[in-house]
């Protein structure tokens, strides 16, 4: 690893598999994924056997382990992309770096392959900059720097808790958006990484992600189910409406997320009409959300993650829950996440 | 959702005015030439008005020394400043145009990554003539790019955007860096071009260098006043910065966009770091009172005009930072006075500034 004091052994490489064969994949990363443990949860959903590759240190968890550790009734909280959690749920490492299975490494503009996983232990093991922005971006970048004008009393910056990739190929628009443009596809390869400053709101992609367990674990969470919730990312919103919460809390935590590299390559798939057509609610629901979001005050009290994530669940309950039975029941999934968590997210594994 | 035709950019030659600053020589400009020769200069000369500035033939311009700025605004040419590249404000002022795109003197044309002259000034039209997304941080940056959209779980009722006020580039070879940091790092040239347009969420502040920028005249001229520097202030380099954080707290009142990043231009000269350190040394103890200052600003509703929002600033400024220091308390002054000459010069009774100045 080219970062100073992080061991391999503090990252787990997190795997949600919403298709068995997962060969293609595997070999696609191996050269950066073959030194990391592996976590593979299989979509419950999913009937067929998973294919993997040799030469991983991986563990694989399926429904089956779900019930056992969670109970049946709870574990459909995993269905879909969500089976994810399951896998930051009973990690015991600090940092988690998770892709979608539909993803393989990109190349950057010199045509070198892209550590996705190297990057973003890179982007979550310096300072984030929220308060103020840098127009050189992130000014612990080789070669960058703070300019002129930046206060010296915010330079030190803050930690930086998650860490949202980028899609070359297939971008994560929504449905309407690639339908009508079915053709887009993103060649635009921006040799950035920046802070999203505090308090603005963002769209954080499960697509390509990494997080600080230790610090914000709890938040994210699988709460936001579409009543047509499907295996395609134009068929969900569960990413979307965990990092609405996962920025408010970092926000109010006082930690960074950053936004850019790493550049992931995403494979073709799916029909966004045919998405369209079938799913459109997530659109119209994001209409409700984003006020929301923009009134929720956390108490000073909420000093955890933890914490944080009961106080919205307790809004989302009262403000948004007599909307739409789906927030009703993201306040409940929530809940109900947050006793999952402090009974199983620490200590040692229960399986 | 943004359009997926490219449309040619429109060049706006008789709306855009180009305000140059310089003290020296405006050789640059022949590096320049096919990209501004269409349009209209303004140079404002600073220090010593004997001197002749010699400007490149074929460009259509008008040119302000220290006495034509005296001329022009009487008393009220105090706030304008007096060996600081400040000064350029005064071209804000006397233009007529909508837009003003202005440029420093050691700034040349850069070359993208495949090779290709960067045209700047067009990239801050498109910049400025596309709407901007304060409200919603995208993470593909500027949607309405070619190329680029609107990202999933971006809300559709903020997808028209706002004005866009400002267009924000940025330099490559010599940064834009502090004192002590080209002191620390004489050495560092920025080699890295990032290829994005991204708009800087409302709230948030950050450090507008005036070296490659461009406005809307008509939306956010009055807030961009460069402030009191250089001969007889206790403060240098630090023009641009006041200007922008005054700029972004009334945009984001106002309800619009700032944009940074694309076009870059190639930056050839760093200046002294000591000479640097000497101008900056107190701004690097005020910005850390003054920011706060300005993050924590409110302006009330009834500041409905540009105008009316600075000169609320003005007042907070005397009121919260006049303790720091007495140039602060001078500054808040001279910010109402910028208005005052601002508002003279510019209301539609009033003589336009060329019939005042015989030097064009």
């Amino acid at each position: 690893m080219s970062v100073v004091n992080i061991k391999d052994s503090d990252v787990d490489i997190i795997i949600g598999a919403l298709r068995s064969d997962l060969t293609s994949f595997m070999n696609e990363w191996r050269s950066i994924f073959s030194r990391f443990h592996l976590i593979i949860v299989k979509d419950p959903d999913l009937n067929e056997e998973l294919k993997i590759p040799e030469g991983f240190n991986v563990d694989v968890y399926a429904k089956s382990h779900m019930d056992h550790v969670v109970g049946s009734s709870t574990s459909v909280l995993f269905s879909g992309y969500s089976c994810r959690y399951f896998g930051f749920l009973i990690s015991r490492k600090k940092y988690i770096v998770s892709i979608d299975d539909d993803c393989v490494p990109a190349k950057d503009e010199k045509g070198f392959l892209v550590d996705a996983v190297d990057q973003h232990i890179m982007n979550l093991t310096t300072p984030a900059t929220p308060f103020f922005f840098n127009t050189l971006y992130d000014p612990y970048r080789e070669g960058a720097d703070f300019v002129r004008g930046y206060p010296f009393s915010l330079r030190n910056g803050v930690m930086c808790a998650l860490s949202c990739g980028l899609w070359l190929n297939l971008a994560d628009f929504d449905a309407p958006t690639q339908a009508l443009k079915p053709g887009q596809r993103n060649s635009r390869y921006v040799d950035a990484v920046m802070t999203v400053p505090a308090r603005a709101m963002m769209p954080i992609s499960g697509i390509n992600i990494a997080f600080d367990r230790e610090v914000i674990g709890p938040t994210l969470l699988p709460a936001l189910r579409l009543a047509g919730e499907g295996k395609l990312r134009w068929e969900t919103m569960e990413d979307i409406w965990s990092g609405m919460c996962v920025k408010i809390v970092c926000d109010h935590l006082g930690m960074g997320v950053k936004s850019g590299l790493p550049y992931v390559w995403r494979r073709d798939r799916g029909n966004a009409i045919e998405s369209l057509k079938k799913e459109w609610e997530g659109v119209k629901l994001m209409e409700e959300v984003v006020p929301f979001f923009q009134s929720v005050r956390l108490p000073r009290t909420a000093a955890t993650a933890e914490d944080c994530v009961v106080e919205i669940a307790k809004a989302v309950k009262q403000k948004l829950g007599p909307l739409d039975p789906v927030f009703a029941r993201a306040a409940e999934a929530m809940s109900e996440w947050i006793k999952l968590w402090k009974a199983l997210g620490s200590g040692s594994l229960p399986l | 959702m943004a359009g997926s035709s490219i449309k040619p950019t429109p060049l706006l030659k008789d709306e855009l005015d180009i305000v140059i600053p310089t003290i020296r020589n405006l050789d640059f400009l022949e590096m320049w030439r096919p990209f501004f020769e269409q349009y209209h200069l303004i140079i404002v000369q600073d220090g010593d008005p004997s001197k002749t500035i010699k400007v490149p033939d074929g460009f259509d311009y008008e040119l302000y020394n220290r006495n034509d700025i005296n001329r022009i605004l009487g008393p009220k040419a105090s706030c304008i400043s007096f060996k600081d590249s400040a000064c350029r404000c005064f071209g804000y002022m006397v233009s007529k145009k909508k837009y003003i795109y202005t440029i420093d003197d050691d700034c040349f044309v850069a070359k993208d990554p495949s090779g290709k002259e960067i045209n700047a000034l067009e990239q801050h039209i498109k910049n400025l003539l596309s709407p901007s997304t304060p409200l919603f941080f995208n993470t593909l940056y500027d949607p309405y790019r070619e190329g680029a959209d609107f990202v999933r779980g971006y809300p559709f009722s903020l997808r028209e955007g706002v004005p866009t006020a400002v267009s924000h580039g940025l330099w490559l070879n010599i940064p834009d860096y502090d004192a002590p940091t080209q002191l620390v790092k004489p050495l560092e040239r920025n080699t890295r071009y990032v290829d994005a347009v991204l708009t800087i969420p409302k709230g948030t502040l950050f450090p507008m260098c005036g070296m490659n920028l461009a406005f809307n005249r008509e939306l956010i001229g009055p807030a961009m006043y460069f402030g009191l520097m250089g001969d007889g202030q206790p403060v240098g380099r630090y023009d641009d910065m006041w200007a922008g954080w005054c700029m972004k707290v009334i945009c984001d009142h106002m309800g619009w966009g700032v944009k940074t990043g694309l076009p870059y231009i190639w930056h050839s000269k760093a200046s002294n770091p000591f000479v640097n350190l000497k101008k900056e040394y107190n701004g690097i103890f005020w910005q850390e009172e003054i920011i706060p200052f300005f993050q924590s600003s409110v302006l009330p509703k009834e500041c409905t005009t540009v105008q009316k929002c600075y000169i609320e600033l003005a007042k907070q400024v005397k009121e919260k930072l006049g303790k720091i220091d007495p140039y602060f308390i001078k500054l808040a002054d001279a910010m109402v006075t910028w208005i005052e000459a601002w508002d003279e010069l510019n209301s539609s009774e009033g003589k336009p500034a060329k019939l005042l100045n015989g030097t064009a």
